[in-house]
Protein backbone atom coordinates (compact mmCIF):
# COMPACT_ATOMS: atom_id res chain seq x y z
CA UNK A 1 0.00 0.00 0.00
CA UNK A 2 1.23 3.08 -1.30
CA UNK A 3 0.37 6.47 0.91
CA UNK A 4 -1.56 9.22 -0.81
CA UNK A 5 0.75 11.80 -2.53
CA UNK A 6 1.33 15.13 -0.31
CA UNK A 7 0.50 17.07 -3.61
CA UNK A 8 -1.24 16.65 -6.90
CA UNK A 9 -1.27 18.56 -9.71
CA UNK A 10 -3.75 18.18 -12.47
CA UNK A 11 -3.66 19.76 -16.13
CA UNK A 12 -2.61 22.99 -13.89
CA UNK A 13 -2.02 26.32 -15.05
CA UNK A 14 -0.90 29.43 -13.34
CA UNK A 15 -1.61 33.29 -13.98
CA UNK A 16 -1.88 36.80 -12.91
CA UNK A 17 -4.86 38.21 -14.50
CA UNK A 18 -4.97 37.59 -18.28
CA UNK A 19 -0.98 36.63 -18.37
CA UNK A 20 -0.08 33.14 -17.58
CA UNK A 21 2.97 32.18 -15.86
CA UNK A 22 3.20 28.28 -16.84
CA UNK A 23 0.40 25.99 -18.07
CA UNK A 24 -0.91 22.18 -18.43
CA UNK A 25 1.29 21.15 -15.30
CA UNK A 26 0.94 17.30 -14.06
CA UNK A 27 3.18 15.94 -11.51
CA UNK A 28 2.65 14.21 -7.83
CA UNK A 29 4.68 14.68 -4.67
CA UNK A 30 4.74 11.57 -2.87
CA UNK A 31 5.22 12.11 0.98
CA UNK A 32 7.81 12.19 3.10
CA UNK A 33 10.14 13.28 0.05
CA UNK A 34 12.17 16.35 -0.29
CA UNK A 35 11.60 17.77 -3.63
CA UNK A 36 13.97 20.54 -5.09
CA UNK A 37 12.04 23.33 -7.20
CA UNK A 38 14.55 24.54 -9.78
CA UNK A 39 14.56 26.90 -12.42
CA UNK A 40 15.49 30.54 -14.39
CA UNK A 41 14.33 34.03 -12.56
CA UNK A 42 10.84 34.91 -13.23
CA UNK A 43 9.89 31.33 -14.29
CA UNK A 44 7.13 30.86 -11.93
CA UNK A 45 8.96 28.71 -8.97
CA UNK A 46 7.13 31.35 -6.03
CA UNK A 47 3.98 30.90 -7.77
CA UNK A 48 3.71 27.51 -7.38
CA UNK A 49 3.93 27.93 -3.65
CA UNK A 50 1.76 30.51 -3.93
CA UNK A 51 -1.00 28.04 -5.26
CA UNK A 52 -0.06 25.73 -2.75
CA UNK A 53 -0.37 27.94 0.08
CA UNK A 54 -3.64 29.00 -1.68
CA UNK A 55 -3.02 32.98 -1.81
CA UNK A 56 -3.20 32.31 -5.52
CA UNK A 57 -5.99 30.15 -7.26
CA UNK A 58 -5.35 27.77 -10.25
CA UNK A 59 -6.28 29.58 -14.08
CA UNK A 60 -6.47 25.92 -14.72
CA UNK A 61 -6.65 22.52 -13.33
CA UNK A 62 -6.65 21.11 -10.51
CA UNK A 63 -4.35 21.56 -7.26
CA UNK A 64 -4.74 19.27 -4.03
CA UNK A 65 -2.37 19.50 -0.95
CA UNK A 66 -2.30 16.89 1.77
CA UNK A 67 -5.84 15.50 0.33
CA UNK A 68 -7.76 19.17 0.11
CA UNK A 69 -8.09 22.07 -1.63
CA UNK A 70 -5.62 24.42 -1.15
CA UNK A 71 -6.84 27.47 1.68
CA UNK A 72 -5.11 29.97 3.34
CA UNK A 73 -3.60 29.47 7.13
CA UNK A 74 -3.55 25.86 6.45
CA UNK A 75 -1.40 24.90 9.87
CA UNK A 76 -0.62 21.75 8.15
CA UNK A 77 2.29 23.45 6.12
CA UNK A 78 5.20 25.42 7.80
CA UNK A 79 6.50 28.23 5.18
CA UNK A 80 9.32 30.40 4.95
CA UNK A 81 8.43 32.69 2.46
CA UNK A 82 10.96 34.02 -0.11
CA UNK A 83 13.36 37.27 1.01
CA UNK A 84 13.27 36.43 4.56
CA UNK A 85 15.68 38.22 5.92
CA UNK A 86 14.97 41.16 8.54
CA UNK A 87 15.72 44.53 9.03
CA UNK A 88 18.64 45.43 11.36
CA UNK A 89 16.85 47.66 13.13
CA UNK A 90 13.79 44.97 13.84
CA UNK A 91 13.48 45.01 17.26
CA UNK A 92 11.45 41.89 18.22
CA UNK A 93 13.51 38.42 19.67
CA UNK A 94 14.11 35.25 17.46
CA UNK A 95 11.63 33.18 20.27
CA UNK A 96 9.30 35.88 20.07
CA UNK A 97 8.72 35.41 15.97
CA UNK A 98 8.90 31.77 16.87
CA UNK A 99 5.89 32.48 18.59
CA UNK A 100 3.95 34.12 16.43
CA UNK A 101 4.03 31.10 14.15
CA UNK A 102 2.14 29.18 17.03
CA UNK A 103 -0.23 32.03 17.37
CA UNK A 104 0.66 35.10 15.60
CA UNK A 105 -2.86 34.45 13.23
CA UNK A 106 -5.01 34.61 16.30
CA UNK A 107 -6.66 37.94 17.07
CA UNK A 108 -5.81 39.61 20.68
CA UNK A 109 -3.13 39.61 23.24
CA UNK A 110 -1.57 36.20 24.39
CA UNK A 111 -3.66 35.24 27.68
CA UNK A 112 -4.04 31.21 27.90
CA UNK A 113 -1.94 29.10 27.19
CA UNK A 114 1.42 30.62 27.57
CA UNK A 115 3.40 28.14 29.12
CA UNK A 116 2.58 25.88 25.79
CA UNK A 117 3.55 28.10 23.55
CA UNK A 118 6.39 28.58 25.09
CA UNK A 119 6.73 24.86 25.46
CA UNK A 120 6.48 24.88 21.69
CA UNK A 121 9.00 27.45 21.63
CA UNK A 122 11.88 26.25 22.99
CA UNK A 123 11.25 22.77 21.26
CA UNK A 124 11.20 24.18 18.33
CA UNK A 125 14.14 26.35 18.73
CA UNK A 126 16.11 23.23 20.21
CA UNK A 127 15.58 21.24 17.13
CA UNK A 128 17.32 23.51 14.96
CA UNK A 129 20.21 24.35 17.55
CA UNK A 130 19.53 27.84 17.83
CA UNK A 131 19.01 28.12 21.70
CA UNK A 132 22.25 30.47 21.78
CA UNK A 133 20.81 33.31 20.36
CA UNK A 134 16.95 33.18 20.55
CA UNK A 135 16.67 35.98 22.73
CA UNK A 136 18.71 38.05 20.76
CA UNK A 137 17.17 41.02 18.12
CA UNK A 138 16.09 38.81 15.09
CA UNK A 139 17.46 41.78 12.78
CA UNK A 140 20.95 41.54 14.57
CA UNK A 141 21.68 37.91 13.69
CA UNK A 142 23.90 36.38 10.76
CA UNK A 143 21.88 35.31 7.58
CA UNK A 144 22.63 31.34 8.85
CA UNK A 145 21.29 31.98 12.76
CA UNK A 146 18.04 34.23 11.01
CA UNK A 147 17.44 31.24 8.49
CA UNK A 148 17.23 28.68 11.41
CA UNK A 149 14.94 30.51 13.59
CA UNK A 150 12.79 31.15 10.31
CA UNK A 151 12.88 27.44 10.41
CA UNK A 152 11.83 26.75 13.77
CA UNK A 153 9.24 28.97 13.15
CA UNK A 154 7.58 27.16 10.12
CA UNK A 155 8.52 23.46 12.55
CA UNK A 156 6.62 24.82 15.43
CA UNK A 157 3.27 23.95 14.20
CA UNK A 158 4.21 20.48 13.68
CA UNK A 159 3.43 20.65 9.64
CA UNK A 160 3.54 17.70 7.69
CA UNK A 161 4.55 19.66 4.65
CA UNK A 162 7.17 22.43 4.49
CA UNK A 163 7.43 25.31 1.86
CA UNK A 164 10.68 27.14 1.84
CA UNK A 165 11.59 29.34 -0.77
CA UNK A 166 14.64 30.01 -1.37
CA UNK A 167 16.28 29.57 2.02
CA UNK A 168 19.82 29.14 0.68
CA UNK A 169 19.90 32.41 -1.37
CA UNK A 170 21.50 34.94 1.22
CA UNK A 171 24.10 32.19 2.85
CA UNK A 172 27.22 31.10 1.92
CA UNK A 173 28.54 28.29 1.14
CA UNK A 174 29.35 26.60 4.26
CA UNK A 175 26.13 27.74 5.84
CA UNK A 176 24.23 26.25 2.96
CA UNK A 177 25.25 22.69 3.22
CA UNK A 178 24.62 23.22 7.12
CA UNK A 179 20.85 24.46 6.64
CA UNK A 180 20.57 21.68 3.78
CA UNK A 181 21.49 18.85 6.44
CA UNK A 182 19.05 20.23 9.35
CA UNK A 183 16.46 20.53 7.23
CA UNK A 184 17.10 17.05 5.83
CA UNK A 185 17.57 15.81 9.16
CA UNK A 186 14.38 16.95 10.45
CA UNK A 187 12.41 16.39 7.49
CA UNK A 188 13.80 12.73 8.11
CA UNK A 189 12.98 12.57 11.52
CA UNK A 190 9.13 13.90 11.53
CA UNK A 191 8.33 12.35 7.56
CA UNK A 192 8.09 15.76 6.88
CA UNK A 193 7.36 16.53 2.56
CA UNK A 194 9.77 19.73 1.83
CA UNK A 195 9.58 21.66 -1.05
CA UNK A 196 12.36 24.15 -1.06
CA UNK A 197 13.14 26.60 -4.46
CA UNK A 198 16.34 27.56 -5.22
CA UNK A 199 18.69 28.74 -7.70
CA UNK A 200 21.71 26.45 -7.32
CA UNK A 201 20.69 23.03 -6.94
CA UNK A 202 24.56 21.95 -6.27
CA UNK A 203 24.39 22.02 -1.83
CA UNK A 204 21.30 20.07 -2.21
CA UNK A 205 22.11 17.52 -4.43
CA UNK A 206 23.02 14.73 -2.41
CA UNK A 207 19.68 14.63 0.01
CA UNK A 208 16.45 15.57 -2.53
CA UNK A 209 14.83 12.78 -4.06
CA UNK A 210 13.08 14.37 -6.77
CA UNK A 211 14.01 17.80 -8.92
CA UNK A 212 10.62 20.00 -10.42
CA UNK A 213 11.45 22.13 -12.98
CA UNK A 214 10.02 25.17 -13.83
CA UNK A 215 11.14 26.81 -16.85
CA UNK A 216 9.39 28.35 -20.35
CA UNK A 217 5.88 27.95 -18.95
CA UNK A 218 5.96 24.36 -18.07
CA UNK A 219 7.29 22.43 -15.51
CA UNK A 220 8.71 18.58 -15.35
CA UNK A 221 9.49 16.87 -12.36
CA UNK A 222 11.29 13.74 -12.08
CA UNK A 223 15.14 12.47 -10.24
CA UNK A 224 17.31 14.73 -9.98
CA UNK A 225 19.73 12.29 -12.69
CA UNK A 226 17.04 11.95 -15.01
CA UNK A 227 15.95 15.55 -14.95
CA UNK A 228 19.15 17.57 -15.11
CA UNK A 229 20.76 15.87 -18.45
CA UNK A 230 21.25 18.07 -21.40
CA UNK A 231 18.74 15.69 -23.98
CA UNK A 232 15.82 15.12 -21.08
CA UNK A 233 16.12 19.21 -20.00
CA UNK A 234 16.69 19.91 -24.05
CA UNK A 235 13.16 17.74 -25.00
CA UNK A 236 10.96 19.06 -22.14
CA UNK A 237 11.90 22.87 -22.70
CA UNK A 238 12.57 22.02 -27.01
CA UNK A 239 15.37 24.07 -27.06
CA UNK A 240 19.07 23.25 -26.73
CA UNK A 241 19.73 23.30 -23.11
CA UNK A 242 23.00 21.68 -21.52
CA UNK A 243 24.12 20.48 -18.44
CA UNK A 244 27.72 20.31 -17.49
CA UNK A 245 29.98 18.93 -14.69
CA UNK A 246 32.47 19.71 -13.51
CA UNK A 247 35.69 17.59 -11.64
CA UNK A 248 33.96 18.13 -8.35
CA UNK A 249 30.24 16.95 -9.55
CA UNK A 250 28.77 19.90 -9.48
CA UNK A 251 26.10 20.84 -12.09
CA UNK A 252 25.39 23.43 -14.33
CA UNK A 253 22.42 24.17 -16.38
CA UNK A 254 23.08 26.53 -19.42
CA UNK A 255 20.50 27.56 -22.07
CA UNK A 256 17.23 28.26 -19.91
CA UNK A 257 18.44 31.42 -18.64
CA UNK A 258 18.03 33.41 -21.91
CA UNK A 259 14.72 32.82 -22.92
CA UNK A 260 12.85 33.19 -19.79
CA UNK A 261 14.34 36.66 -18.65
CA UNK A 262 11.69 38.03 -21.09
CA UNK A 263 8.56 36.54 -19.77
CA UNK A 264 6.63 39.02 -21.14
CA UNK A 265 7.54 39.04 -24.69
CA UNK B 1 4.02 70.77 43.95
CA UNK B 2 1.27 71.54 45.18
CA UNK B 3 0.40 75.13 43.20
CA UNK B 4 0.26 72.84 40.25
CA UNK B 5 -3.39 71.09 40.46
CA UNK B 6 -4.69 74.53 42.05
CA UNK B 7 -5.74 75.42 38.63
CA UNK B 8 -8.44 73.03 36.91
CA UNK B 9 -6.61 73.78 33.38
CA UNK B 10 -3.91 72.17 34.76
CA UNK B 11 -5.63 69.47 36.07
CA UNK B 12 -7.20 68.67 32.70
CA UNK B 13 -3.64 69.61 31.26
CA UNK B 14 -2.32 66.32 33.39
CA UNK B 15 -5.55 64.10 32.99
CA UNK B 16 -5.53 64.36 28.65
CA UNK B 17 -1.79 64.83 28.59
CA UNK B 18 -1.74 61.04 30.65
CA UNK B 19 -4.32 59.08 28.00
CA UNK B 20 -2.89 60.61 24.89
CA UNK B 21 0.84 59.72 26.50
CA UNK B 22 -0.62 56.19 27.02
CA UNK B 23 -1.98 56.09 23.65
CA UNK B 24 0.83 57.41 21.53
CA UNK B 25 3.08 55.27 23.86
CA UNK B 26 1.23 52.26 22.84
CA UNK B 27 0.84 53.10 18.87
CA UNK B 28 4.16 54.34 18.54
CA UNK B 29 5.55 51.09 19.22
CA UNK B 30 3.93 49.57 15.78
CA UNK B 31 5.04 52.51 14.10
CA UNK B 32 8.30 52.36 14.94
CA UNK B 33 8.04 48.18 13.93
CA UNK B 34 5.80 48.81 10.84
CA UNK B 35 8.68 51.73 9.28
CA UNK B 36 5.40 53.94 9.31
CA UNK B 37 7.01 57.18 11.01
CA UNK B 38 6.55 59.17 7.81
CA UNK B 39 2.79 58.08 7.78
CA UNK B 40 2.41 59.26 10.79
CA UNK B 41 3.54 62.15 10.39
CA UNK B 42 2.00 62.66 7.33
CA UNK B 43 -1.40 62.16 8.84
CA UNK B 44 -1.17 64.93 11.50
CA UNK B 45 -0.22 67.34 9.11
CA UNK B 46 -3.25 66.16 6.86
CA UNK B 47 -5.63 66.63 9.46
CA UNK B 48 -4.38 69.73 9.55
CA UNK B 49 -5.98 70.98 6.70
CA UNK B 50 -9.13 68.94 7.89
CA UNK B 51 -9.18 70.51 11.09
CA UNK B 52 -8.80 74.54 9.46
CA UNK B 53 -11.60 73.36 6.99
CA UNK B 54 -13.81 72.69 10.40
CA UNK B 55 -13.40 76.23 11.52
CA UNK B 56 -14.12 77.59 8.63
CA UNK B 57 -17.07 75.70 8.53
CA UNK B 58 -17.89 77.03 12.46
CA UNK B 59 -17.19 73.72 13.38
CA UNK B 60 -15.44 72.30 16.35
CA UNK B 61 -11.67 71.44 14.51
CA UNK B 62 -11.37 68.23 16.06
CA UNK B 63 -14.64 66.59 13.63
CA UNK B 64 -12.41 68.07 10.77
CA UNK B 65 -9.15 66.26 12.03
CA UNK B 66 -10.84 63.18 12.80
CA UNK B 67 -12.46 63.34 9.63
CA UNK B 68 -9.16 63.79 7.41
CA UNK B 69 -6.97 61.51 9.55
CA UNK B 70 -9.24 58.51 8.87
CA UNK B 71 -10.15 59.14 5.18
CA UNK B 72 -6.08 59.46 5.02
CA UNK B 73 -5.19 56.84 7.09
CA UNK B 74 -7.58 54.35 5.52
CA UNK B 75 -6.27 54.91 1.96
CA UNK B 76 -2.83 55.04 2.94
CA UNK B 77 -3.35 51.65 5.12
CA UNK B 78 -4.83 50.69 1.62
CA UNK B 79 -1.49 51.09 0.08
CA UNK B 80 -0.35 48.51 1.70
CA UNK B 81 3.18 47.99 3.95
CA UNK B 82 5.42 46.81 1.33
CA UNK B 83 4.83 49.18 -1.36
CA UNK B 84 8.13 51.13 -2.05
CA UNK B 85 6.56 54.06 -3.63
CA UNK B 86 4.54 54.25 -0.31
CA UNK B 87 5.79 57.50 1.40
CA UNK B 88 5.69 59.12 -1.88
CA UNK B 89 2.75 58.89 -2.98
CA UNK B 90 2.02 59.57 1.06
CA UNK B 91 4.31 63.10 0.83
CA UNK B 92 2.48 64.51 -2.53
CA UNK B 93 -1.28 63.69 -0.99
CA UNK B 94 0.68 65.14 2.19
CA UNK B 95 1.71 68.16 0.34
CA UNK B 96 -1.53 69.33 -1.43
CA UNK B 97 -3.26 69.10 1.76
CA UNK B 98 -0.77 71.62 3.45
CA UNK B 99 -1.97 73.70 -0.05
CA UNK B 100 -5.67 73.41 1.41
CA UNK B 101 -5.08 74.12 4.70
CA UNK B 102 -3.14 77.25 3.96
CA UNK B 103 -6.09 78.03 1.70
CA UNK B 104 -8.36 77.67 4.35
CA UNK B 105 -6.62 79.73 6.85
CA UNK B 106 -6.68 82.54 4.78
CA UNK B 107 -10.47 82.26 4.35
CA UNK B 108 -10.99 82.23 8.66
CA UNK B 109 -10.89 85.94 9.72
CA UNK B 110 -9.64 85.21 13.15
CA UNK B 111 -7.09 82.00 11.96
CA UNK B 112 -3.89 83.27 14.19
CA UNK B 113 -4.56 81.51 17.77
CA UNK B 114 -6.53 78.78 16.20
CA UNK B 115 -3.75 77.53 13.67
CA UNK B 116 -1.44 78.09 15.91
CA UNK B 117 -3.09 76.07 18.70
CA UNK B 118 -3.43 72.90 16.16
CA UNK B 119 0.09 73.11 14.61
CA UNK B 120 1.69 73.31 18.30
CA UNK B 121 -0.71 72.05 20.92
CA UNK B 122 -3.15 73.89 23.33
CA UNK B 123 -3.10 71.35 26.36
CA UNK B 124 -3.65 73.89 28.93
CA UNK B 125 -6.54 75.10 26.90
CA UNK B 126 -8.92 71.59 27.25
CA UNK B 127 -11.64 71.19 28.67
CA UNK B 128 -13.49 68.92 31.10
CA UNK B 129 -15.66 67.84 27.96
CA UNK B 130 -12.48 67.78 26.03
CA UNK B 131 -10.76 65.26 29.13
CA UNK B 132 -13.90 63.22 28.65
CA UNK B 133 -13.75 62.99 24.29
CA UNK B 134 -10.17 62.02 25.09
CA UNK B 135 -11.17 59.20 27.41
CA UNK B 136 -13.68 57.63 25.09
CA UNK B 137 -11.08 58.04 22.14
CA UNK B 138 -8.21 56.66 24.16
CA UNK B 139 -9.96 53.73 25.62
CA UNK B 140 -11.25 52.85 21.87
CA UNK B 141 -7.58 53.30 20.46
CA UNK B 142 -5.81 51.22 23.71
CA UNK B 143 -8.66 48.00 23.15
CA UNK B 144 -8.48 48.29 19.37
CA UNK B 145 -4.47 47.97 19.45
CA UNK B 146 -5.37 45.29 22.26
CA UNK B 147 -7.45 43.08 20.37
CA UNK B 148 -5.23 43.44 16.54
CA UNK B 149 -2.34 42.49 19.12
CA UNK B 150 -0.76 39.25 17.71
CA UNK B 151 -1.41 39.53 14.19
CA UNK B 152 -0.99 43.25 13.28
CA UNK B 153 2.82 42.55 15.87
CA UNK B 154 2.98 39.42 12.94
CA UNK B 155 2.34 41.06 9.61
CA UNK B 156 4.80 44.05 11.02
CA UNK B 157 7.20 41.90 11.52
CA UNK B 158 6.60 39.49 8.09
CA UNK B 159 3.84 40.11 5.90
CA UNK B 160 4.75 37.83 3.35
CA UNK B 161 4.45 34.86 5.97
CA UNK B 162 1.61 36.61 7.99
CA UNK B 163 -0.59 36.21 4.82
CA UNK B 164 -0.14 32.54 4.35
CA UNK B 165 -0.75 32.21 7.60
CA UNK B 166 -4.49 33.42 6.73
CA UNK B 167 -4.00 37.01 8.42
CA UNK B 168 -5.89 39.50 6.21
CA UNK B 169 -2.48 42.13 5.74
CA UNK B 170 -4.56 44.58 4.39
CA UNK B 171 -7.36 44.98 5.91
CA UNK B 172 -4.71 44.81 9.14
CA UNK B 173 -3.09 47.40 7.55
CA UNK B 174 -6.45 49.82 7.09
CA UNK B 175 -6.97 49.24 10.71
CA UNK B 176 -4.44 50.29 11.77
CA UNK B 177 -3.60 53.52 10.72
CA UNK B 178 -7.66 54.02 11.14
CA UNK B 179 -6.37 53.40 14.77
CA UNK B 180 -3.24 55.63 14.24
CA UNK B 181 -5.31 57.81 12.77
CA UNK B 182 -7.34 58.45 16.25
CA UNK B 183 -4.34 58.29 18.23
CA UNK B 184 -3.16 61.28 15.87
CA UNK B 185 -5.95 63.27 16.70
CA UNK B 186 -5.83 63.05 20.15
CA UNK B 187 -2.13 63.95 20.59
CA UNK B 188 -2.41 67.13 18.51
CA UNK B 189 -4.14 68.59 21.60
CA UNK B 190 -1.36 67.81 23.27
CA UNK B 191 1.72 68.88 20.93
CA UNK B 192 -0.11 70.32 17.99
CA UNK B 193 0.35 68.74 14.18
CA UNK B 194 3.99 69.88 13.54
CA UNK B 195 5.26 68.13 17.29
CA UNK B 196 3.35 64.89 16.70
CA UNK B 197 6.64 62.63 16.42
CA UNK B 198 7.83 63.67 20.06
CA UNK B 199 4.58 61.21 21.76
CA UNK B 200 4.27 59.20 19.02
CA UNK B 201 7.69 58.20 17.59
CA UNK B 202 10.31 59.43 20.31
CA UNK B 203 9.18 57.11 23.01
CA UNK B 204 9.36 54.33 21.01
CA UNK B 205 12.05 54.75 19.11
CA UNK B 206 14.11 54.93 22.19
CA UNK B 207 12.30 51.59 23.64
CA UNK B 208 12.94 49.97 20.87
CA UNK B 209 16.66 50.86 21.93
CA UNK B 210 16.48 49.04 25.45
CA UNK B 211 14.60 46.16 24.38
CA UNK B 212 13.51 43.64 22.07
CA UNK B 213 10.59 42.26 23.36
CA UNK B 214 7.38 43.63 22.38
CA UNK B 215 5.72 43.81 24.95
CA UNK B 216 8.11 45.15 27.50
CA UNK B 217 9.15 47.76 24.38
CA UNK B 218 5.59 49.14 24.51
CA UNK B 219 5.33 49.50 28.61
CA UNK B 220 8.99 51.51 27.88
CA UNK B 221 7.48 53.55 25.66
CA UNK B 222 4.31 54.20 27.50
CA UNK B 223 6.22 55.57 30.51
CA UNK B 224 8.75 57.42 28.76
CA UNK B 225 5.72 59.49 27.02
CA UNK B 226 4.53 60.37 30.12
CA UNK B 227 7.68 60.71 31.60
CA UNK B 228 7.49 63.78 29.07
CA UNK B 229 4.22 64.73 29.15
CA UNK B 230 4.51 65.54 33.04
CA UNK B 231 7.52 66.68 33.70
CA UNK B 232 7.22 68.56 30.34
CA UNK B 233 3.95 70.39 31.73
CA UNK B 234 5.24 70.35 35.61
CA UNK B 235 8.19 72.94 33.94
CA UNK B 236 5.65 74.51 31.78
CA UNK B 237 3.82 75.64 35.04
CA UNK B 238 6.58 77.23 36.39
CA UNK B 239 7.95 78.91 33.50
CA UNK B 240 7.08 81.58 30.74
CA UNK B 241 7.16 79.04 27.92
CA UNK B 242 4.69 76.73 25.53
CA UNK B 243 4.45 73.22 27.07
CA UNK B 244 5.43 71.60 23.63
CA UNK B 245 8.45 73.02 23.67
CA UNK B 246 9.76 70.93 26.96
CA UNK B 247 7.58 68.11 25.93
CA UNK B 248 9.83 67.86 22.64
CA UNK B 249 13.02 68.86 24.27
CA UNK B 250 12.86 66.43 26.66
CA UNK B 251 12.13 63.50 24.05
CA UNK B 252 15.06 64.98 22.02
CA UNK B 253 17.26 65.21 24.31
CA UNK B 254 16.53 61.59 26.24
CA UNK B 255 16.70 60.25 22.71
CA UNK B 256 19.99 62.06 21.80
CA UNK B 257 21.06 60.78 25.37
CA UNK B 258 20.85 57.27 24.90
CA UNK B 259 22.13 57.55 21.16
CA UNK B 260 25.51 58.81 22.61
CA UNK B 261 25.36 56.49 25.05
CA UNK B 262 25.47 53.61 22.75
CA UNK B 263 28.23 53.42 21.93
CA UNK B 264 30.23 54.25 24.43
CA UNK B 265 27.84 51.27 26.58
CA UNK B 266 28.88 48.82 23.80
CA UNK B 267 32.47 49.46 24.16
CA UNK B 268 32.50 49.05 28.01
CA UNK B 269 31.00 45.51 27.52
CA UNK B 270 33.25 44.50 24.69
CA UNK B 271 36.13 45.59 27.43
CA UNK B 272 34.52 44.03 29.96
CA UNK B 273 33.76 40.66 27.93
CA UNK B 274 37.49 40.91 26.24
CA UNK B 275 39.21 41.16 30.07
CA UNK B 276 37.00 38.07 30.87
CA UNK B 277 37.86 35.91 28.03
Amino acid sequence: MTAPAAIVAHDLGAGYGSRPVWSHANFSVPPGSFTAILGPNGSGKSTLVRLILGLLTPSAGTLEVLGERPARGNPRIGYVPQGSHFDPELSVRGRDFVGLGVDGHRWGVRVTGRARVATAVDASIASVSAGEYAERQLGRLSGGEQQRLLLAQALVGQPELLLLDEPLSHLDVRNQQAIVQLISDVARERSLTVLLIAHDVNPLLSHIDHVLYVAHGRLAMGRPDEIITSESLSSIYSSPVEVLRDSRGRVFVVGLEEEVSHPHG
Amino acid sequence: MGDLFRYEFMVHAFEAGTIVAIVAGTIGYFVVLRGSAFAAHALSHIGFAGATGAVVLALNPIFGLLAFTLGAGVAIGALGNRLRSRDVTIGIVLAWTLGLGVLFISLYRGYATEAYALLFGEILGISANDVIVTLVAGVITVIAVVAIYRPLLFSSVDEDLAAAKGVPVTALSIAFMAVLAVAVTEAVQVVGVLLIFALIVTPAAIAVRFTSRPSVAIAVGVALALAFTWVGLTIAFYSPHPVSFFITTLAFATYLAVRVAEPVRARLSRASAGGTA
